[in-house]
């Protein structure tokens, strides 16, 4: 699943640990989530949709053949 | 569902982290403690009460009781990790109890038919069990870290 969370993030000038923070998990997941190796859990996905302001298809885009 | 606003003084300061933090020490404190209760149950009535079967049950209650915190604190350091690390957990500890599953019987079954030389002893199985929960915890910290 390919997401826009680094971009979000960038265009705030958080960092990963910001974001971790914000959302209350750890650093790596973000990282992890960011390199689109683990796909959040949709309690997750909407916590990060509310944080940004965004709707979730928004910020996460699920692709064919996934 | 809770969500922090990010301000400057949120920023980079995760309570999660620092409950992980908490937990992993709490689970190695009683991990620790019941080692050492392993060692004094084991090791006790030899050299240290010359085999009082007071003491020995003693020891082997204590032994017990530290392992129910064992298990209650590998409880909370799970409850409260985040979904990947849960899902690392997960992944390790089925990897780990399959292959003491398949590995215990299989021992088992070769000191049976005598294939190997003693007694099966299950000591050998933690090993087994330690080292593969180990692996796999590295393999699955690999492939999402």
């Amino acid at each position: 699943m390919k997401n826009r969370l680094k971009v979000l993030r960038a265009e705030r000038d958080w960092t990963q640990a910001d974001l971790a923070a914000a959302l209350e998990v750890s650093r790596q997941t973000i990282n992890a989530i960011e390199k689109g190796k683990f796909d959040p859990s949709l309690p997750l996905a909407f916590k990060a949709a509310r944080l940004f302001g965004l709707s979730i298809e928004e910020i996460f885009e699920y692709g064919e053949g996934e | 569902m809770k969500i922090t606003l990010m301000n400057e003084s949120t920023k980079s300061r995760n309570p999660f982290e620092a409950r992980s933090c908490r937990n992993t020490r709490l689970l190695m404190v009683w991990t620790f403690a019941w080692v050492l209760t392993v060692a004094l149950s084991t090791f006790g009535p030899r050299f240290l009460w010359d085999y009082n079967t007071g003491l020995s049950a003693l020891a082997i209650l204590l032994n017990i009781g530290i392992g129910i915190g064992m298990i209650w604190a590998n409880k909370v350091f799970l409850r409260d990790s985040d979904e990947m690390q849960r899902k690392i957990q997960l992944d390790s500890m089925a990897v780990a109890l399959g292959v003491t599953l398949v590995g215990g019987i299989a021992y088992s079954t070769m000191d049976q038919v005598n294939l190997i030389s003693g007694d099966a002893e299950i000591g050998f199985l933690i090993m087994l069990m330690a080292i593969s929960y180990i692996i796999a915890l590295l393999v699955g910290r690999k492939r999402y870290l």
